[in-house]
């Protein structure tokens, strides 16, 4: 019985992934105890990993369907500087009350909509034009990228009111903001995924793309809206950079994209389409941030941490591949990925 | 004559590029000439040899996004350690050690796909931050300015050498000739020898190709270090050329490098792919970013372009395939 549950537990990458998160947490824990545990490090954990998260979240749902977007990072900055231009304009710094909120909320509105249009544009080259994944996204990456930089000049836009720092910085009951909206985007995707109809097609699509045609489903619809919210989850990124940086550049968190890509793996998600759940996305990204403050304490250096994260992703696919795809493979036969 | 076959990809190519430089002769009459031209050859040759080790890879069905940082390690190590040890020894010591370091380190992108099977993005996406982060955590930050001798004679050496009539310069350098030699040897394997059909074999169906006999795991081994040693050697002449080892260089060049090997034709699902529609793609990615400004395009427009291009590019055969696809449906 005994043997049985520890069977299951391991049977499953998100459980194994908890493990090596609570593994991670606890030697982090015993290296340095008083300044790991304490409330500032956990606190400041919490603001930092929510942006490279919900670039995880749209990672995963691209994912799902076994394509890939490349472009989020440009997106996130393209809606960033759009946001940050509406807000230099009409509320400089001096903007506050009513008229302050009003424009953070036309210029999250905006960030929006340049999202929702950036990712359509992905889906439409995808699913219409039948481009690969990784090069639509590759080039429309580098255009959104470029129209950021024409905007700019290739520099940073500064001069908000103060109200856009609390997307980024602020707390409610002392929660840190980011997290909350974190929090409430993965719930959401979870529901998604696993609750609606939307969810179910995603996955059957990434499973078998030529059953998904062939049993009717609407593949171009479903495409254009999966890179439609991809593109929408990295605007809502992108202002959380710009509140947390309190400016726009166009070449923010270009380190992101790795490691977004990095997160959705590592937490389980078939690269190839029809496998990946929410859960396994959080839990890879705390081990990531429990990786990365950990190892920032002891003074590891920033690109020590890039070898670590490398390591621990091969390590993780190794595991995985031994555990996982290998007996699902061979239970059905059929055109290997 | 042989039909032209405007379905293919390097015809499309082709006459973007015969109809880019008709356009920009006509916007400025001073395009059309040698120093044009050098300049053009000069800054495809590091980029060319990644093309073609992109190539090889793509054909063999996977993806390799780690060369760059395996060639910026190279690059970087060979002048550290010549400059420590030996610091007079001639160009060709500095080149084999630069490829022999390469070939190690996609030795171990081959242990992680041939020998444990995992899929070729992941493991080379993890091994490009691996390989930069183990460089710059322990090999060292700072740009090397003085190069070891032979690898700062080597980038004076050139191959042509001229003054226009207007009494500008133009030259092209010897590391020309490695680009040149790099695309001989890999044309050879890839059409001559067993290894290249068993290459193509195994992009068109891995299992297909381990059911008639190939060796897959062998063939990956030499994909992979082959594409390494190739990495090595772009990054030494990186520096030869450039005149300093700086470790932030080149990494991030990787998924320019794939798109300018898919613009000329070749699959991302593997099996096909050939040199010359990989040089003409490097040659035009070359060109827009050397000559955008000719057009009164300015500078900040530059990626714009490269990404229109690549939409464009993958595009329409991508949707010919597709409407090929459903005529026969």
């Amino acid at each position: 019985m005994r043997n049985l549950n520890l069977a299951a537990l391991v049977a499953s990458p998100e459980a194994r992934l908890a493990v090596i998160a609570v593994v991670v947490f606890a030697v982090m824990s015993a290296l340095s105890p008083d300044r790991f545990l304490s409330v500032q490090n956990l606190t400041s954990m919490a603001f930092q990993f929510p942006e490279f998260a919900i670039l995880s979240l749209a990672m995963l749902l691209t994912m799902l369907t076994g394509g890939i977007d490349l472009s989020v990072v440009g997106i996130a900055n393209l809606s960033a500087i759009v946001a940050a231009l509406l807000l230099t304009a009409f509320a400089g710094p001096e903007a506050t009350g009513g008229a302050a909120v009003l424009w953070l909320a036309v210029a999250l509105l905006a960030a929006l909509a340049v999202g929702a249009v950036a990712g359509l544009f992905n889906g439409v080259a995808i699913a219409v034009f039948g481009l690969p994944p990784i090069l639509a996204t590759l080039g429309s990456g580098l255009i959104f990228t470029g129209i950021a930089v024409a905007l700019t000049g290739g520099s940073a836009l500064m001069g908000f009111p103060g109200v856009v720092a609390f997307l980024g910085n602020g707390t409610v009951l002392g929660v840190p903001a980011p997290l909350i909206l974190f929090a409430l985007l993965a719930a959401g995707m979870a529901w998604l995924l696993g609750r609606t109809a939307f969810g179910l097609r995603v996955q059957m699509y990434g499973a078998n793309p030529l059953a998904a045609r062939f049993a009717a489903m609407d593949v171009t619809g479903l495409l254009i809206r999966v890179y439609l919210l991809s593109g929408m989850l990295g605007a809502l990124a992108g202002m959380v950079v710009m509140s947390r940086a309190n400016s726009a550049k166009a070449d923010y968190g270009s380190s992101y994209l790795l490691l977004a890509v990095l997160i959705a793996v590592l937490g389980g998600v078939n690269p190839y389409g029809g496998y990946g759940r929410v859960i396994g996305v959080v839990l890879a990204v705390l081990t990531m941030q429990f990786l990365s403050s950990g190892l920032n304490m002891l003074g590891v250096s920033n690109f020590a941490r890039e070898l670590i994260w490398g390591g621990l992703l091969i390590f993780v696919m190794i595991v995985n591949t031994r555990l996982v795809y290998r007996p699902r493979a061979a239970a059905k036969p059929g055109p290997s990925a | 004559m042989r039909h032209v076959d405007f379905s293919r990809n390097e015809t499309l190519v082709a006459l973007v590029i015969l109809a880019f430089c008709a356009a920009a002769t006509l916007a400025d009459p001073a395009f059309l000439s040698m120093p044009t031209l050098t300049d053009l050859l000069r800054g495809g040759i590091v980029l060319g040899i990644f093309a073609v080790a992109a190539l090889l890879v793509l054909i063999s069905g996977g993806i390799d996004v780690s060369f760059t940082a395996i060639a910026a390690v190279s690059m970087y190590s060979t002048a550290m350690a010549l400059n420590t040890f030996a610091p007079g020894v001639p160009w060709g010591v500095a080149f084999a050690l630069g490829m022999t370091i390469g070939a190690g380190l996609g030795c171990i992108n081959a242990v992680f796909i041939a020998g444990f099977g995992l899929p070729t993005l992941i493991v080379t996406l993890g091994t490009l931050s691996m390989f930069r982060g183990f460089m710059l955590a322990f090999i060292g930050q700072k740009q090397i300015t003085t190069l070891p001798s032979g690898m700062r004679e080597f980038g004076r050496m050139m191959m042509i050498r001229g003054t226009n009539p207007d009494g500008s310069f133009y030259s092209l350098p010897l590391a020309f000739a490695f680009l040149v030699g790099a695309v001989v040897l890999t044309w050879v394997i890839l059409h001559r020898t067993m290894l290249g059909r068993q290459v193509f074999a195994m992009g068109g169906s891995l299992e297909s190709a381990r059911r008639v006999g190939v060796n897959v795991k062998g063939a990956q081994f030499f994909v992979y270090i082959y594409v390494g040693a190739l990495a090595g050697l772009a990054g030494v002449i990186h520096a030869s050329m450039t005149r300093v080892a700086n470790p932030f260089d080149l990494v991030g060049l990787e998924l320019s490098v794939i798109a300018a090997v898919v613009l000329g034709g070749a699959r991302l699902a593997g099996g096909y792919g050939t040199l010359t529609g990989t040089l003409l793609g490097v040659a035009l990615i070359v060109l827009v970013r050397n000559s955008l400004i000719v057009f009164g395009i300015p500078s900040t427009w530059q990626s714009v372009a490269v990404g229109v291009l690549i939409l464009i590019g993958t595009g329409l055969p991508a949707w010919q395939a597709k409407r090929a696809a459903a005529r026969a449906a």
